[in-house]
């Protein structure tokens, strides 16, 4: 993979590289350098503290974007066993920004679902960066009623930029695909865990996004509308993104507070592409407890306590 | 009739509309027929001579579709915060109070119960005078509360949709306004209680990516722009030019997700006989 820096990750990278050199000198038999290495390392080590300490809403959408970051099916590698993928809406074709199939969740049989993005060009334009057409959530869907006729939780995993605003979208669909999704997921028999791992884009990220327990990854996003979209029509200027992602509050420390997601799960130090296993095995143990404590529930109660859940959903006052 | 429609907290008839000055002139955007105001609201707001339908306000369309003096508003006192204290241009709090004073309004949907052709019905419309009838915290709680009101009574529910999606100035509040609407929707799809949805000009956005698509019978006005994303973005995304028709009511009944087009002078009679053959023998076949 590529390695990608961003602007405000370049320092602790810079002095990464030092460290590295130093290490290789230090190791090739010259003395008197081992101080100076423990040194750097401390300094690296509060550097990327207060780095990451601070940041900006704006860094963090850059991190839920990071290139670099690892996508649904890499959790699907490091979490799970004996996955199997499955294709097709069985109606118009296989959308490959969504990830759908069946495998072992810490030995517990589940459904897994998941936007993918491409990593690079070629394997972009094949994912469409991540964003479905009609046929990815109908093929959500399917696997979901699948998982429904053989009792098995679905867990969802959360990374799309939105759904695919084009021609073929619109003409097979794509609200009502949402739509559809919507309202079958609040009635899925089965537990439904989702995990916000990077965009949650708008109502692309919402179809695949009802469920018992909603978690954000640390530097994920979610949001009604791209910071960029939302700067171009509020302010007239996409550039203002930055401003827009501060006025919308999209980080996942804004909607635990809000109350809108259930958990923030907590990313290794400079992100979950810093240390993928370390990302990884927290995602996986978030989920086991959660969908432990799910089980015990009766289908029945659990479908009207998620119901409740969405129906407390936003703020008003009356008089 | 049951005691439920009376009027005891609504507003009065003659308050559903805004009132408009006599001798105003429209200029039709189909056929540039210039129109008398009065001609106009007689007549729907659709043009005589062309079938233009202009834009109607909330209170039209309670008029339209309801038996006269069979109303009653709900939760009209039910209004929107500031949840993310958002500011762009303007602060949100102030746009709400320019919205409520230009529209009339209290945000961008009105819920009544009333009498529809002898069925007792819950009707919700929207209101594009209103900040878009962009879907915010109100009019997700407001909905909310109205498909309860049909589970609850036993009746049909019908939603009149013009919305350009959800509300930015409510962040993540509004999108979970989709999820809101949709999960209220399920028990009442448990029921033997139709909804009728109707989309008019425009709805699009999340809007149409949840409760306007969810209906037993999807019906359309004539022309109304339908979709998910707006003209602008898709063709900002594509690079070139949209077809004729594209996302127009007709294009979206002939790929499949409307049930039918219906002109406004005829809405009544049809969603009234739709909900007497979904009435139908009902008893006899479930017991």
């Amino acid at each position: 993979m590529k390695k990608h820096t961003l602007e405000f990750e370049k320092p602790l990278r810079e002095l990464e590289t030092k460290i590295n050199e130093l290490e290789t000198i230090s190791q090739s038999g010259k003395i008197g350098i081992e101080k100076e290495i423990t040194k750097l390392r401390r300094k690296l080590n509060k550097l990327h503290r207060d780095t990451y300490a601070n940041l900006s809403r704006w860094q963090c959408v850059q991190l839920a974007r990071h290139p670099n970051r690892p996508y649904t099916l890499d959790y699907i590698k490091l979490i799970t066993t004996d996955f199997v993928e499955f294709k097709g809406d069985r109606n118009f074709r296989d959308d490959k920004a969504i990830i759908a199939g069946i495998g072992r969740w810490n030995d517990q049989p589940v459904a897994i679902i998941g936007h993918q993005k491409g990593r690079g060009t070629k394997d972009n334009l094949k994912r469409n960066f991540g964003m479905s057409h009609p046929e990815g959530y109908r093929k959500a869907l399917r696997i979901m009623k699948l998982a429904e006729k053989f009792g098995l939780p679905v867990i969802t995993l959360i990374d799309t930029p939105g759904a695919y605003p084009g021609l073929g979208a619109e003409e097979r669909g794509q609200a009502s695909a949402i739509a559809e999704n919507l309202m079958a997921m609040a009635n899925l028999k089965v537990p439904i865990i989702a995990v916000v791992i990077g965009e949650g884009g708008s109502g692309g990220a919402l179809a695949l996004g009802i469920a018992d327990r909603v978690y954000m990854l640390q530097y994920a996003i979610y949001s009604v509308i791209s910071p960029e979209g939302c700067a171009s029509i509020l302010y007239r200027d996409a550039a203002q993104a930055p401003q827009a992602a501060d006025a919308m509050k999209i980080t996942a420390s804004d909607l635990l507070e809000f109350g809108i997601v259930d958990g923030l799960i907590e990313e290794p130090l400079g992100g979950a592409h810093y240390d993928p296993e370390m990302a990884a095995s927290v995602i996986s143990k978030t989920v086991t407890d959660a969908l432990d404590k799910l089980k015990t529930l009766n289908p029945k109660k659990r479908i009207k306590m998620r119901i409740n859940k969405y129906m407390k959903m936003g703020q008003w006052i009356e008089n | 009739m049951a005691a439920w429609f009376k009027r005891d907290k609504g507003k009065l008839a003659s308050s559903l509309k805004r009132e408009i000055p006599d001798g105003v002139w429209t200029k039709c955007n189909s056929c540039s027929e210039i129109l008398f105001h009065k001609t106009l609201e007689d007549n729907h707001q659709v043009c005589p001579k062309c079938s233009y339908h202009f834009r109607m306000s909330s209170g039209g369309y309670v008029e339209l579709l309801l038996d006269e003096g069979s109303w009653l508003e709900h939760d009209a006192t039910v209004k929107s915060t500031d949840p993310l204290k958002f500011k762009d241009t303007a602060a949100y709090p102030d746009r709400i109070t320019k919205y409520t004073k230009k529209s009339g309004l209290t945000d961008a949907i009105r819920c009544f119960s009333g009498i529809m052709s002898d069925h007792k019905v819950e009707l919700s419309v929207m209101d594009f005078a209103f900040m878009g009838g962009s879907v915010g915290s109100v009019v997700g709680e407001k909905l909310g509360r109205a498909i309860n009101r049909a589970v609850e009574n036993r009746c049909p529910m019908i939603v009149v949709s013009c919305s350009g999606g959800m509300r930015m100035q409510e962040g993540i509040f509004s999108l979970m306004q989709m999820a809101k609407v949709s999960a209220a929707l399920v028990r009442l799809s448990n029921l033997p209680q139709p909804f009728i949805s109707i989309l008019t000009n425009p709805t699009t956005g999340g809007t149409t990516a949840s409760f306007a698509m969810l209906g037993d019978v999807n019906i359309s006005e004539p022309g109304a722009l339908i979709g998910f994303a707006g003209p602008r973005v898709i063709k900002q995304t594509i690079g070139q030019d949209l077809p004729e028709g594209f996302q127009s009511a007709e294009f979206v009944l002939e790929h499949g997700f409307l049930d039918m087009i219906v002109e406004r002078k005829e809405l009544k009679e049809r969603v009234g006989c739709l909900l007497g053959l979904f009435r139908g023998n009902q008893n006899a076949v479930l017991q």
